[in-house]
């Protein structure tokens, strides 16, 4: 954290979870120690627990129907607000990300401004997915039959190590088709994400879209695999082979749609095409007979 | 006979030819199984043994696969995407041409009436063979990107209660796209599955692009777990459906998954009820309810309640079960004796339950596997027969008051794969369809299929789309 010129001693913030909209701490009382990339101590964050986790989901259920409900004009607006806030922001971004990822001012400063563009990016995209993803159909008979995507419902989702940019490029796709997400931020550098937070909150986004917890990726995920109310997961974020496995295993419960970890390390900077778009969509295809 | 019965109309089956025995299709040609035992076919209708099946064990998937991986390898993958397409018009043609044979030979195997397999399942298999023809070499046009990829070799396992059209609906698609085919028939249906692979000899199709491996479960799951597949594309009950999905945690393999419903047929007050009716009959009867989509249970708004069932029963009094081989049967026979029960012991269930249960008189024939379409009213949401995928004739009734009831009633469910609604209010149509939670909405129809339009359900049905351009993203790398 930067501190104060001069003589005058910093005011340091207090990391805390973000949940149906607000900014609770672990009900676990729980906090670990985060670091920046050079061993310096940053903060301390929430540990969050299992019940954190239940919460979040219970929070992301509650949002579902007004989100998705909302006009896709009005979710573009709100992601585009993202943005404006996040850029707003810029310079106590590329700090928290240069801390945390051990980057150059330079580097971190990229990662920022990629991050902004890629809000910008999916905020167009929520008017328009209807229509490059879904169809009219010519079937053999004298019906109108027509295929529109809609959003799968509560998603989990373990956020890689690049803390901002990874984290915008899993959790911008969830929600600009109207999903509610449950995020598990970098396990490592999770500042950027609670900072992301405040954004979020700050920009029109209703409470409980988006639910940040800080804490073990291999503590939390499992009971948001296991849950059933979650409709799909996104393991992105999640190192160990053997810890993505048996998460996939726990999904298939209730057959969670589940996005793995890329084969290679991913390239955040790359254009993101429309796979974890059509991750987190269903197709929905409604007949109707012709005829007067 | 009284004045309005029917005189026999058996459709002959002098035009098919089982043969007593059937090896596997590998590597295009037919072959004796290295380490299977052979079980037999039965026709559900008389229990008349029909041939004896292989029982592919390991060696012979193994061998199935590698068949797959070579072909995929030496001739398919590349293979012009125009020259894909002329075999596939080549195969839809085939299927056209020996249609009869093979409508007799699924009714024989299934014990599904001919008139649908006929008028139904053999049209619809042509169709999706021609349409999935057509984009073979159209593939930069999908939306998946420039150049798409094949996946590499599939597996694919099918149902019984629609043999051929499942096996259409995933070879397919995956042929189009460049993919090779390791394909399992269920085992009380395999017939139509190796009249198939007579259809890929006569269309010259390179051998190992379709290989079909017969068997019962431990064939299917010896090919889900075989690691040189690249994609699993599979349609059955929700239960086998999350087996599949643990076996390819921490792989690389694709998965499409097809499975249960339960889904709600909601009636509203101003619905044509005849023709509401017509599309109750046909959303549960149909197929003798052996439909994963089928409309199993009925939501009829409270006031027309009783107007609709006193109509109901009218009609399904003149329903017609028996040989399915007699071109006025509605009804068929329950494919298996183990498929049977369980449409006995829900139906039970449903009475100790306290529901009140219905069926027209209806003369079941001495042999074979049968079950009288049966109605169950006064059922409640908590009631199994309102929960479990019954799989046949079997309609619960329940009622509802306002949209916003029937809405949360036709959701209350684990599954949601299809929906029905009757009402003649275009936006209430539309209202109900945007929040029914199911991959497919018939608005005053049901149960109505086309290779154009993608099918594939929501939650515990399963994921990923089957027929049309959505169909091919799951054989794909974008």
């Amino acid at each position: 954290m930067p501190e104060a010129d001069g003589d005058r001693l910093a005011v340091r913030k207090t990391y805390k979870l973000y949940l149906a909209g607000a900014f609770p701490r672990s009900e676990s009382g729980r906090t670990y120690e985060v670091a920046a990339a050079d061993g310096r101590f940053l903060a301390n964050a929430a540990l969050a627990s299992r019940k954190d986790a239940r919460d979040a989901v219970v929070a992301a259920r509650k949002a579902v129907a007004g989100w998705s409900g909302a006009t896709a004009y009005n979710r573009g607006q709100v992601l585009y607000r993202v943005a404006e806030m996040l850029e707003g922001r810029r310079a106590q971004f590329v700090a928290e990300v240069a801390d945390g990822e051990g980057l150059s001012p330079a580097e971190a400063g990229d990662a920022v401004d990629a991050a902004i563009d890629r809000w910008v990016w999916y905020a167009g995209w929520s008017d328009k997915l209807a229509q490059v993803l879904g169809s009219s159909n010519p079937v053999a008979g004298p019906y109108f039959d027509f295929s529109v995507p809609e959003p799968t419902g509560v998603v989990a989702v373990v956020a890689p190590a690049s803390s901002l940019l990874g984290l915008v490029s899993v959790v911008a796709p969830v929600i600009v088709s109207g999903n509610a997400a449950v995020v598990v931020a970098s396990e490592r550098a999770p500042l950027p994400a609670i900072t992301l937070a405040e954004v979020l909150a700050t920009s029109d986004l209703p409470g409980g879209v988006v639910n940040l917890l800080t804490g073990r990726a291999a503590e939390i995920a499992p009971w948001l695999a296991s849950h059933m109310d979650v409709n799909a997961l996104d393991l992105t974020g999640v190192d160990d082979p053997e810890l993505a496995a048996d998460l996939e295993r726990a999904a298939a419960d209730n057959l969670k749609r589940v996005v793995r970890p890329p084969a290679a390390a991913p390239d955040w900077t790359a254009d993101p095409g429309l796979d974890r778009l059509r991750a987190f969509l269903e197709i929905k295809t409604v007949w109707h007979p012709v005829g007067v | 006979m009284g004045a309005f019965d029917y005189a026999p109309a058996p459709e002959s089956r002098s035009i098919v030819d089982i043969a007593p025995s059937y090896g596997l299709f590998i590597a295009g040609e037919m072959v004796d199984p290295v380490d299977g035992a052979p079980f037999k076919t039965v026709n559900p209708a008389t229990e008349e043994v029909l041939s004896e099946v292989a029982a592919a064990g390991p060696a012979d998937v193994d061998r199935a696969v590698a068949a797959a991986r070579s072909a995929y390898d030496t001739s398919w993958a590349a293979m012009p995407g125009r020259d894909r397409a002329k075999f596939l018009y080549r195969l839809a043609r085939l299927v056209q041409e020996r249609s009869r044979e093979l409508a007799v030979l699924e009714s024989i195997d299934n014990g599904k009436p001919i008139r649908e397999s006929r008028d139904v399942d053999l049209p619809l298999v042509a169709a999706h063979l021609f349409h999935y023809a057509g984009w073979a070499d159209k593939l930069g046009h999908a939306g998946l990107g420039p150049d798409p990829r094949p996946l590499g070799v599939a597996a694919q396992v099918i149902p019984w209660n629609f043999p051929l059209l499942m096996l259409a609906w995933k070879i397919a698609p995956a042929l189009a796209t460049g993919n090779t085919v390791v394909l399992k028939p269920a085992e009380t249906t395999p017939l139509t599955a190796l009249a198939f692979a007579d259809i890929c000899r006569q269309a010259d199709l390179p051998p190992g692009v379709v290989n079909i491996v017969t068997g019962a479960g431990d064939t299917g799951r010896a090919l889900v777990e075989h690691a040189g597949v690249d994609k699993v594309a599979f349609t059955g009950s929700t239960e086998v459906g999350r087996q599949i999905a643990r076996s390819v945690a921490g792989t690389r393999k694709r998965v499409t998954l097809e499975l249960g419903g339960k889904a709600a047929n909601i009636v509203f007050d101003d619905a044509p009820l005849d023709q509401a009716v017509e599309g109750i009959v046909n959303g549960i009867f149909f197929n003798q309810g052996h439909v994963c989509c089928a409309g199993s249970r009925l939501l009829v708004q409270e006031s027309v309640a009783d107007d609709l069932l006193e109509r109901l029963k009218r009609r399904l009094a003149t329903l017609r079960l028996g040989d399915p081989l007699d071109k006025n049967t509605d009804i068929g026979a329950i494919n298996s004796p183990e498929q049977l029960a369980r449409i006995r012991e829900l139906s039970a269930v449903g009475e100790q339950e306290g529901a009140e249960r219905w069926s027209p008189a209806c003369d079941l024939p001495d042999r074979g596997f049968w079950f009288p379409p049966t109605v169950f009213t006064g059922v409640t949401q908590a009631h199994r027969i309102a929960r479990e995928e019954i799989f046949g004739p079997v309609l619960s009734v329940l009622t509802f008051r306002t949209p916003a009831e029937a809405l949360e009633k036709a959701n209350n469910t684990p599954y949601g794969l299809s929906a029905g609604v009757w009402t003649e209010k275009g936006s209430r149509i539309l209202w109900m369809a945007q929040r029914l939670r199911a991959g497919v909405v018939w608005a005053n129809t049901f149960n109505r299929f086309d290779p154009a339009s993608p099918f594939g359900g929501y939650k515990e049905s399963g994921y990923g789309r089957e027929g049309g351009r959505h169909g091919l993203e799951a054989y794909l790398h974008a």
